[in-house]
């Protein structure tokens, strides 16, 4: 790689993990180092770290090439935001280059024949794909403890979970094993383990991302998003992901593509530079600062508040009166669309097939019984249960029901305020193996995102300081409709005038040859 | 209208009727239908249910539902929804069908159709889109089986009927008007051989003023003979259970062709909880007023209206009308010829005769027929003005239709200018093969006039009243004039020259 040798300019090729996504494109762009230097020393990391639990599958020789492609696209004048950055795909979003499990037994080897969208949508940016990363089985979990692949841990306490379901994702960026990931938010699975991770994510509005190629868990909650280190960062990836995909997801907005970087660092409409988020009315709601969450959880999140407060904000209580319906309806939902959704893993197309079985029953019953993990079987039994003739009304139809209520909420909230601020998880991160046998337990832990998610609107998760265990706290910013570009206008302001967002786990500061 | 009764029981039957849409692609995906591919060529990503794989909905085939719906008067629902039919199969690749369940497409509408003479009139409750299965393959596959998935994501239109077919005949009735409906709107290719179009039959007897019977349901009737036979052995079932004093138990039944009887598949213990859900991949079905005038403003004159116009128009007897509307096609061919030739109920006699058995032989349909309406016209019109007689007409139609496309002259399409053309053609063929001159009343006379001169005996037995006689006098002119003279015109001669 001549281009790469004589571009190579950065004092310490080692420090590049510690770059961004915004500093790498930068440095790309400026030649001062390559998308094929910048890959080896993500995956030299990526393999001295696997002990995190992080990735599931590399494939050198596929990130080369697109490095390679990058680096010739870079070599030919060609700029980008994203062009030689190196980023790594949750596990459940279909590649071409890396086989996909979704962290289950069930698909262990397969290969997709396409490329997710929002996959397809990066590679055309330019983007080069470091690998794929661990999550809970079919993004059924909180915890990443879920997966048939083993968990995945905390890079700031590696005996807690990294949160879930993109645990891999939010590992991966904190750990800085890339500067980026792809992840999937179905009722906080870009959210929390951001949040418990100390990175930062945002869950698009429902639509904004195609699903094609997301492999479904429920598919009227599914919605990709990017997991990084900042606001800026996740802006230039999402810029590139979001955008319609009529022909191939329909439940995909008719909005056009936009620039989620546009606002960045730009005061709050009619606010002065000194006071830059000056007219922004941020809503608190009264049912997520209550006694159900952790002191030191709230502690973080009134700091992060009162900054807010500092940079010109109003902040004012709301009421999002169905916040605790949030939980039935979404335990009724979202399990009654997997057991439907995982019906195609029957073991004949594709997937794991029982060795041995005496009829197509057992051969059903069998390759699911011995491939799917337990809280996966457990959703596909609630959701079944809840379908089923003659308590489809009481419970389907009543959480739906529920669902648009809660959507009435923060419609009727957003009449007050221009975004909604709260606790992304009422704890840190917790002991993996702490929830494993009490399941309720973890769905309870998923109040505060659950809302956003059965409304359909964006949320963000973005570091606000440390609790328990000096363990990373997030504050969660909802907007309305297709109010991304204010999410992250809003948390990049303060990111701005803090620095918990750059803040590294200790052991991964450093590159692991040099600081064995 | 008092439904006939068999052995003091009332039959009632509903049909559902699954009618595979002529589109292009599949009802969710962009993967071409096609039937008899080699297995599996035709189904792409979508159609495998590949991970994270999902449905968009194909435009075609909601126009046909539309054009259905119109067809038959029913409600076009501006907002429908699909809905997920969750069951396991190997050639059902999801895990699940996609149908509409709660909210169709079309609702209500009817067929009309004629059982022995008297119009009928069959209530619809619905019809729904939705997807179809693969194919399991039990054989050749050494105890194993072989699943084929080109079928799969192929569109259907369920169409659902009242229970209000009688018997056996009125539902076969019924099954072919509406075979009739969805080949003529242009829906379905009505394939039956292929399964384009199959019934299932829910049958069940009652005594008279009795509440609805227990059902059976006969699955895939793919022939309008094997339907009939169905239901008449299923209904002679039935009765003979309940004549034996035994209850009928709701099941679904298949009908075997080379025992014609039915047998029981699965009974209602076995039948499956498809736990119905809204499909989260599909919004609701939203329907424009625009887009259902549009298809209203293009939908052809559909059969029953067109026959009795035929009637009206042309002054054709129904049965005539009724058997030239059997498909678009037909009818065109008759209206252009009677349009060019001026001569509808010939038109209508030479299409119903000669045509259709030239066709049948053929195995053509009209579209492919050597002979074009301008030509038929011409024929017709040299029959008309007493050039041809039936039988010397009938030479000229199998010489026009032994020639070649390739070698016929291209006709104009415009009116004023067709019939010359095409009269010119059939005059060269009358005078090349010597058929004409018999129109010229002078020879025919000079033929009678010969053949009463020479047959004096018969002359003298006419006279004395033997009518026998006078048809040996006619059979020898048209003996004489080589069977090119009309029958009625050497009657009408022979009469004259006999001072009848």
């Amino acid at each position: 790689m001549n281009a790469a040798a004589t571009a190579s300019t950065l004092t310490s090729t080692a420090e590049l993990h510690q770059m961004g996504v915004a500093g790498l494109g930068a440095a790309l762009g400026a030649r001062q180092t390559s998308a094929t230097e910048v890959a080896q020393h993500l995956l030299a990391r990526a393999q001295a770290h696997s002990g995190l639990g992080a990735y599931l599958a590399l494939n050198e020789e596929a990130t080369l090439a697109q490095a390679a492609a990058a680096d010739a696209r870079l070599a030919a004048g060609e700029r980008g935001a994203l062009l030689g950055v190196p980023l790594a795909h949750k596990d459940v979003l279909v590649t071409r280059d890396f086989p996909t499990t979704a962290g289950s037994k069930m698909l262990q080897g397969y290969r997709s024949p396409f490329d997710a969208t929002v996959v397809a949508r990066l590679a055309t940016q330019g983007a080069v794909t470091l690998g794929k990363l661990n999550c809970d089985e079919f993004a059924m979990g909180s915890g990443n403890d879920q997966s048939a692949f083993g968990p995945a841990h905390n890079p700031w306490d590696l005996a807690r979970v990294p949160g879930g379901s993109s645990g891999g994702s939010a590992v991966a960026v904190a750990a800085r094993l890339s500067p980026a990931a792809t992840g999937t938010d179905t009722g906080g699975s870009i959210r929390q383990p951001a949040s418990f991770c100390g990175i930062t994510g945002i869950k698009p509005s429902y639509g904004r991302c195609s699903r094609y190629g997301l492999v479904a868990y429920a598919s009227s909650l599914d919605q990709a998003g990017p997991m990084a280190r900042s606001a800026l960062d996740c802006a230039l990836l999402l810029t590139a992901m979001a955008g319609p995909d009529l022909e191939r997801d329909s439940t995909s907005l008719e909005h056009p593509p936009e620039d989620y970087s546009r606002w960045l660092g730009q005061p709050w409409p009619g606010a002065s530079a000194a006071q830059p988020l000056q007219g922004l009315r941020i809503g608190l709601p009264r049912e997520f600062f209550g006694h159900g969450c952790d002191p030191d959880v709230l502690a973080a999140v009134h700091a992060a508040l009162a900054e807010c407060e500092r940079l010109g904000a109003t902040l004012l209580d709301i009421d999002l009166p169905r916040t605790e319906l949030a939980i039935p309806a979404y335990y009724i939902i979202a399990p009654a669309e997997a057991s439907s959704n995982l019906s195609r893993y029957d073991g004949v197309r594709y997937g794991h097939r029982a060795a041995e079985y005496t009829d197509l029953l057992e051969m059903y019953k069998r390759s699911r019984s011995e491939a799917f993990g337990p809280e996966v079987q457990r959703r596909i039994l609630l959701g079944t249960y809840v379908l089923s003739h003659g308590y489809y009304d009481a419970y389907y139809l009543k959480a739906q029901q529920i669902r648009r209520l809660i959507a009435q909420d923060f419609q009727s909230a957003f009449g007050h305020c221009d975004l909604i601020a709260g606790p992304v998880a009422p704890s840190v991160a917790w002991a993996i193996g702490a929830k494993t046998q009490d399941p309720l337990s973890a769905y309870l832990a998923d109040t505060y995102t659950l809302p956003a998610s059965l409304a359909g609107l964006p949320g963000l998760s973005l570091p606000a300081g440390f609790g328990a265990g000096h363990m990373p706290v997030g504050l969660q910013l909802i907007g309305n409709y297709l109010s991304e570009a204010r999410l992250l206008q809003v948390a990049h302001q303060l990111q701005l005038v803090s620095d918990w967002h750059t803040r590294t786990p200790p052991p991964f500061t450093h590159c692991p040859k040099s600081h064995p | 209208m008092s439904a006939p009764l068999i052995q003091g029981y009332e039959v009632v039957i509903g049909f559902e009727t699954h009618a595979q849409l002529a589109t292009r692609s599949k009802i969710f995906s962009r993967a071409p239908v096609a039937f008899g591919a080699a297995p599996n060529t035709q189904a792409c990503a979508v159609d495998l249910a590949l991970p994270g794989t999902l449905p968009v909905m194909n435009r075609e085939a909601v126009a046909c539902a539309i054009r259905f719906g119109l067809a038959v008067g029913a409600q076009i629902a501006e907002r429908s929804v699909f809905a997920r039919k969750n069951y396991f199969y190997p050639d059902l690749p999801k895990g699940y069908q996609i149908s509409q369940y709660e909210i169709p497409v079309v609702q209500g509408g009817s067929v009309g159709f004629d059982l022995a003479g008297q119009p009928r009139t069959v209530r619809l409750v619905r019809a729904h889109l939705e997807e179809d299965a693969g194919k399991s393959l039990h054989e050749d596959f050494h105890g194993m089986s072989g699943i084929d998935l080109n079928r799969a994501g192929t569109p259907l239109l369920e169409i659902v009927t009242e229970p209000d077919l009688r018997s056996s005949a009125e539902a076969v009735a019924y099954a072919k008007a509406l075979h009739q409906i969805v080949t003529w709107i242009g829906i379905c290719d009505g394939n039956m051989q292929e399964g384009s179009f199959r019934c299932d039959a829910n049958v069940s007897v009652r005594l008279p003023g009795q509440p609805l019977g227990t059902r059976r349901e006969i699955k895939n009737l793919n022939s309008f003979k094997f339907m009939q036979q169905a239901m008449d052995y299923e209904i002679r079932w039935q009765i003979e259970q309940l004549q034996d004093g035994h209850a009928i138990q709701q099941a679904t039944v298949l009908f075997d062709p080379d025992s014609g009887q039915t047998r029981a598949m699965r009974s209602k213990e076995d039948a499956a909880d498809y736990r119905y859900f809204p499909d989260p991949d599909l919004p609701p079905l939203c329907i424009a007023p625009q887009w259902i005038a549009q298809i209203r403003a293009e939908l052809p004159e559909l059969p029953r209206p067109m026959a009795a116009r035929f009637v009206a128009q042309y002054g054709l007897p129904e049965y005539d009308a009724a058997t030239l509307t059997q498909n678009p096609a037909m009818a065109a061919y008759f209206e252009r010829t009677a349009a060019v030739s001026g001569q509808p109920k010939l038109a209508s006699n030479w299409i119903m005769g000669e045509l259709a058995r030239r066709l049948n032989e053929a195995q053509q349909g009209v579209d492919a027929a050597a002979l074009g309406p301008l030509q038929l016209a011409a024929l017709l019109v040299r029959i008309a003005d007493g050039t041809l007689s039936h039988n010397a007409a009938k030479q000229v139609f199998e010489a026009l239709w032994s020639v070649p496309a390739a070698a016929q002259t291209p006709l104009p399409d415009a009116l004023p200018d067709a019939l010359p053309g095409a009269l010119a053609q059939v005059d060269a063929l009358i005078a090349a093969k010597g058929l004409q001159g018999m129109s010229d009343t002078g020879a025919l006379q000079a033929i009678a006039e010969q053949v009463l001169a020479a047959n004096a005996k018969n002359v003298a037995e006419y006279r004395a009243g033997k009518d026998k006689a006078f048809n040996a006098l006619v059979g020898q002119v048209m003996k004489a004039s080589q069977g090119k003279a009309d029958p009625a015109r050497v009657n009408a001669l022979l009469k004259q020259l006999l001072g009848a």
